[in-house]
Formats: C-alpha cells, structure tokens, sequence
C-alpha cells in the first residue's frame, strides 16, 4: 500500500516535470501553457496580492451554498422516494437521463426568473448535484439488509427512528459518494454559468483571462479551483473509507 | 409447571403472489401450545414454514387464519412486549460498537439511570464478550457477532426468545459450543426458548420438546419429547437415547424431506 | 415479474406525464417571456427540424458526439483493464483516476482550447475527456470483483489465460462494465455539449448557446426538449439493458 503511494507521487511529480520540461523548451509554446513552476508562482502572487479575493470568495461562498442545499435536499429526498415505490419506479429512467441533460440550458431561464445575481447560479449547482445525492442515497437505502430493518421492528422503532437510527447510519457511507459528487457539481454548475454569463467570480475571471491571453492569471485560477475540489474531495473520501474500514469494507 | 406462554389455534399463513396470481398455502392449519419456560424446537424440510411461524409468534407477520397468543393476549401483527428474536443472518449494526449494539434496544426502555449500563454489563459478561465493548463487529467472528445479538436481545430481559436458526451460518464446533451458551441462558433467565434449526442433532441436543413440521404447508407431524434434565450440555450426546431421539426425528422428516425436494418419498432401503 | 414491466412503464409515464404538466402550469405561472408551453415547443421542434440550417449543425453534434464516445470507450476499457488486471498499476492509478474523476471539468475548458484550438478536435476532446474515466473506473472494479471462485475454477479447468480473460473474466465483468459505458454515454454526450456551448461555430450546442445570447426562447427550449429527449431515449434503452445483464429485470 506504502509502495503504491510512493509510486503514485513519483508518477505524479514526473508528469509534472515533463510538462516543465516540454513548456521550457518550447514543444508547449507559453500561449498555450506555462510552465507548473511559473503557475505555481502567479498563483502565490494571485494570493499574496488579494488582486481576485472578492471573485474567489464569491465562488466559493455560492459554491458553498449550492452544495449544502444538494446535500441536505439530496438526503431528505432519497428518503422520501425510498418510500415510495410506484415514484421511484417511476423516477429511475429520469435520473439515469439526467446527467446527459445540458442543465446549464436552464440558466437564461432562470435569470429572467431571478435576476442577474447569485441566486440562477446557485440554483443550478444545486439542480446538477442533487440528483447524485438523491441516488447515492436511494443506492445506500436499498442495501441496508433485511434482517436489520426487522431488528428494528423488534424493538418497535417509528418510521422516523428507523429513517435516523437504522437505515441513514447504515447508508452514510453510500450518501458520501453522492456528498463527493455534489462537491463537484456545485463548482461546475457555479463556474459554469459564471462561464456563461455573470458579473463576476472566478469562472467570469477566467473567462475574461481566456480572451485576452492572459495565462498568467488563467492557469493559476484553474489550478485553485481544481485544488480547492481535490482536497474537499481527498476528506470526504478519507472519511468515507474510515466508515467502510470500520464495517470491514475497505 | 406446564402453563401455556403460547398459544397458536388453526393458524394459516397464505401468501399471495403480487404479479405472479394464485395464492401459496405456506402453513397450517396448525395448533400448538408452548409451555412456560421450556425449550422448544422445531425442525422441518426446507421451505415448509418454520421461519413463517416464528415470524407469526414475533408479530413480524400476521395469520391470515386462526389466533396467536402470546400470554393470553393475541399477537395479530404487532410486536409483543418480553419477546426477543435472533435471527439467522448478522443483523449486527456495522456502524456502531459491541457496547453501543447491546444498548440498541435499550434506546427506547424508560429505565433508571445506571440500570442501562448495568444490564449492558450483565450482557457482556454473560455472553463473553469482555474485551470487546469498543470492537466493532467487523472486527469479530461470525460466532462473537451472533453472541452480541443474544446479548442484545438479552439486556430486553425477554420471556419468550426465538431463535431463527441461529447458528445456521457457524462451523459445527462453533455451533456446539453457542448450544451450551444458549441452554445456560435459558437455565439462568427462566425464559421460554423457541428454537428453529434444521439440524435435527442440534434439535435433539437442546430442547425439551421438538416439533417435526411436514413439507408445504407446514403441519405439526408430530410432537417428540426428550426427557432431558434441565442441567444439561452437549454431552447429552453421549447418552444412549440421543441416537433413538434424532433417529426418530429423520425416521419422521426423510418422507417430508423427499416431498420438498420433489421425489417420491418410501423409496426402498437400498435400492439406489 | 412478468407483471413488473408494465407496471414500472405506467409509473414511468405517469412521472412523465407530471413533468409535462407541471412544465404547462410553470409556463402558465412564467410567462411567454421566459418558457413556451410543451405544445409551442414541440411545434417549434418541427419548425427547426424542416428547416435546412438545421441538419448541418445536427450533423456537426453527432459527429462529434460519436467521435468522443469511440474514444472514450476505447481508451475508458484500455485504461480499466490494465489497472483492473494489473494490481499494482491499480493501486498506483485508480486514485489518481477518481481525483480526475472528481473535478469540475468545465474548468479546464479554456486549457482543452489553447490546445486543440476553436472546433471539432476541441469538442471531441472535451467530450472523450468526460467519458473516459467512469468507464475506466467502472470497468476495473467490475475486474476486480469477479469472484475469486470463478478465477479458480477456470484454473482447474486449465484455461488458458486469453481464455480466462474472454471467456471467464470479461462475461463475469460486462454487467458492471455496462453500468460505466452507459454513465460514459451520459457524460460523453453533456461534455459534447458543453464544449460546443462554450466555444464553437456549430452544432446545437451553439445553437443553444447562440439562442441564450439573442434572447430566443424558441431555440433554446427546441434544442434542450430535443437533446433530453434524445439523451432520454436512449438512456432509458440502456438501463433496460443494465437491468437485464444484473439480472434484476
């Protein structure tokens, strides 16, 4: 296991060092791409300065809500169709149609609806995660064993105990997959739609970097943004496998 | 001594089949009276209905004729008071502790403060579990899971136990071993013991009385007492009547054997 | 469970049907000014499809879309079987994978452009960059977790390992590996999507993206009703088959 880490992080730091090498001697001309090192170092500048706090901090805090309203919305769902048999018979080729759908489509829409602000924007954070959360839990619902869910009619628990002490704990570590999705969705549907039309943030940032050349701001942005997702998924993750160690999943 | 702690009075289950039509005669007609405190077993072909009649007397499932009666009191459906179950299959919480398992059925029991710790206590020593209070189930034996769930239904202080084929899933020695586990229990709670198996040695072995069941619908064959002393272990199967006992237990269920798994059954001693 | 099929296509309809009016009382709540009614815009659909600028850029969709998805099943497989066969490779990779597997793609769109410039390369890059990893990932687990039984038998029947591979490992795997070509259909097909809205000269991507810009409602709900629609079918035909090859139909 310690030999796989080893390998992965020298895999890792020798694609790194390619890509230094190939931008150094020019077979990836610096329009393209800069060097790793050069963006690590605008970065540090981009943070030093505070030149796109404002941006960032919009990003996230809009990020931040998409994907707290996808997971408590997601969870309360999944419960709600588990329970229904007929609704989720009914649901299940919805939601495998769903990722294929262009949710951004409906960002025009609901600007008209709400206005220009950060309200469209995080709504369709919330539209792409959530359905990963309802799923992941629907998911982790249907394996909570049989004979659990008849322990807990031996000791006469109400549906809502069952719901919080029986069958949720038992799927947690299923809902955390869906949590680590809804991460992901609720930066891609703020960046996104920032990409698309906006005032403002981090995707509108590095749109305008895009059309006019200017690497120096755009790479490091990206490269924020991808770090920022990473590590939020890394904990989710590390916990999700600490659950699934203690079950002896993992 | 022989009070009836439960009573089943032409009892049928029949299910029906969503989608499929038609209906499944899975039980009975069926009567049987168990005596308070006694250990009782029933042993039958599979898929003649003996988990459905455990079901029935655990209100985990309703008669579709006749009357079940748990102290006087009829079942129909719901979860009677002082009764606790085992089942078959690992119905461990994975997510929390041995302790914290244990304590599952506490959750809900109005009790004094320090009755719930001490009656955890009291379940692990009993069961054998000391040293594993913080384990998690992942982390024990098929055996030591099977050891937290009688203890978890023991600290309900039940008086009636059924046990759906408990050690089903455990190796043979193991098995032998919870056998003596689970007549020591029986001899210190003064419970009622309601035992299902499909070993007719361990039938033999632990119980009072063993009813024989017939293929489906499951019907009481016959009724067949063993005689043994209230303090007993598994050296009973040293004694000479052990073998007449299960002898008498196959000499009944080989016929019902054959009919559940669809051959003729009186087929000639021999004739292979 | 022969009574289930249908009834899993009534609630199906049924929930198809609720969509389709709560669309109708959304419009009606709305206003023409931002949602036509599902009857406008089906109208509108057939408009779009009699009209001759259309097809071109249909065309310019499939294309791309059918290019993406080539490669992503291909590489996706490639990559899934190395690291599923391999348990070293795997270990080293597979996390390396669900980390890529976990950002916000949409950001390295401006990268995908310098790149592979404005056009075709860089659609069929961003929708193959979708696909590739769920169906890698799905395809090594689904190696990975054949029962080990069944490795052992094939050994004691002597196989061969290309025969272990085609004829014990591969049919132990495809349901799973299924489940991740039909995740890799959806997200191939949104990537497409994607890369032809947010930089291109055609495809309905652009359409859609053109439509947002002129403020035409017609065109964008057209373009999304028949990219759902479209995406709906054919999903749904793929679930069908998952279900079959779980054994759960």
């Amino acid at each position: 296991m310690n030999r796989a880490l080893v390998l992965r992080v020298l895999a890792l730091a020798a694609a790194v060092a390619v890509l230094e090498a190939l931008c150094r001697v020019g077979v990836i001309d610096r329009f393209t791409m800069q060097p790793p090192s050069r963006i690590a170092v605008d970065l540090w500048s981009i943070l030093a300065t505070g030149k796109f706090n404002a941006a960032i901090l919009k990003t996230l805090t809009n990020a931040g809500i998409a994907f707290a309203l996808a997971v408590s919305v997601g969870i309360a769902a999944g419960v709600a169709i588990h329970g229904l048999k007929a609704l989720r018979e009914g649901l299940d080729p919805l939601f495998a149609t769903y990722y294929a759908i262009p949710v951004l489509a409906f960002y025009p829409l609901l600007i008209i609806l709400f206005g220009l602000g950060d309200a469209p924007q995080i709504l369709i954070g919330f539209m792409l995660g959530v359905v990963a959360v309802i799923v992941n839990t629907l998911n982790g619902l249907d394996r909570v064993p049989r004979v659990l869910l008849k322990a807990a009619r031996i000791g006469r628990l109400t549906p809502v105990e069952v719901a919080t002490q029986v069958t949720l704990p038992y799927a947690v570590p299923y809902v955390l997959t869906g949590v680590k999705f809804a991460v992901s969705y609720a930066f891609i549907g703020i960046i996104g739609s920032e990409f698309v039309m906006s005032r403002g943030g981090m995707g509108f940032e590095i749109a305008f970097a895009y059309n006019n050349l200017d690497n120096a701001t755009m790479y490091p942005l990206i490269v924020l943004i991808l770090a920022v997702t990473i590590s939020a998924n890394l904990m989710i993750a590390r916990w999700e496998k600490a659950l699934l160690a203690r079950r002896g999943l993992a | 001594m022989s009070v009836a702690h439960v009573t089943l009075r032409g009892v049928t289950k029949v299910f029906s089949r969503p989608g499929k039509g038609g209906e499944v005669h899975a039980l009975g007609p069926l009567d049987l009276d168990l005596r308070s405190g006694e250990f009782f077993a029933v042993v039958g072909p599979s898929g003649c209905g003996k988990s459905t009649l455990l079901e029935l007397i655990a209100g985990l499932a309703t008669a579709s004729a006749g009357e079940v009666a748990f102290e006087g009191r009829p079942i129909a459906g719901e979860i009677p008071d002082g009764v606790g179950v085992v089942f078959q299959e690992d119905a461990c919480f994975p997510w929390l502790t041995v302790v914290d398992n244990i304590a599952f059925s506490l959750r809900k029991a109005r009790l004094a403060p320090g009755e719930r710790e001490s009656r955890v206590r009291d379940a692990v020593a009993m069961m054998g579990l000391g040293g594993f209070e913080r384990s998690y189930p992942a982390q024990l034996s098929g055996g030591m899971r099977q050891r937290v769930c009688i203890a978890r239904t023991l600290v309900m202080k039940p008086r009636l136990i059924l046990l759906d084929e408990p050690f089903g899933a455990l190796d043979q020695q193991t098995r032998l071993l919870m056998g003596e586990e689970v007549l020591r229990l029986w001899r210190q709670t003064g419970a009622t013991v309601f035992l299902i198996t499909h070993a007719l040695d361990e039938a033999t072995m632990l119980a009072d009385r063993i009813a024989v069941m017939s293929a489906r619908p499951g019907r009481i064959l016959e009724i067949v007492e063993t005689g043994w002393p209230r303090e007993r272990d598994s050296r009973v199967v040293e004694d000479a009547r052990f073998g007449a006992l299960t002898a008498r237990l196959w000499q009944v269920l080989r016929q019902e054997s054959m009919k559940s798994i669809g051959r003729p059954g009186g087929v000639p001693e021999g004739g292979a | 469970m022969t009574e289930h099929k249908p009834r899993a296509w009534r609630n199906a309809l049924a929930v198809l049907a609720a969509l389709v009016v709560g669309w109708q009382i959304l419009h009606a709540v709305v206003g023409e000014v931002a949602l036509r009614s599902p009857w406008e815009t089906v109208a509108y659909t057939a408009k779009l499809f009699a009209s001759r600028d259309f097809w071109p850029n249909f065309d310019e969709t499939m294309t791309a879309f059918a290019a993406a998805l080539a490669i992503a099943v291909a590489t996706g497989l490639a990559i899934g079987m190395l690291l599923g066969f391999s348990r070293l490779a795997g270990e080293v990779f597979e996390p390396v994978l669900v980390a890529l597997y976990s950002i916000p793609k949409v950001t390295l769109y401006p990268i995908v452009l310098l790149a592979f410039g404005l056009g075709m390369q860089a659609k069929i890059a961003f929708g193959a960059i979708h696909g590739i990893i769920p169906i890698a990932l799905f395809t090594i687990n689904a190696v990975r977790n054949v029962r080990p039984i069944l490795i052992k038998t094939g050994r004691v029947m002597k196989l061969t390992t290309w025969e272990m591979v085609w004829q014990v490992l591969f049919p132990a795997a495809i349901p799973e590996i299924f489940t991740g070509l039909r995740i890799g259909f959806s997200l191939t097909l949104i990537g497409t999507l994607l890369g032809e809205m947010f930089a291109s000269q055609r495809g309905l991507g652009y359409m859609l993206m053109n439509g947002i810009g002129l403020h035409n409602v017609d065109v964008i709900m057209s373009v999304t009703f028949m990219l759902v629609v479209f995406a709906a079918v054919i999903s749904s035909a793929l679930l069908a088959i998952d279900r079959v090859l779980h054994g759960r139909a």
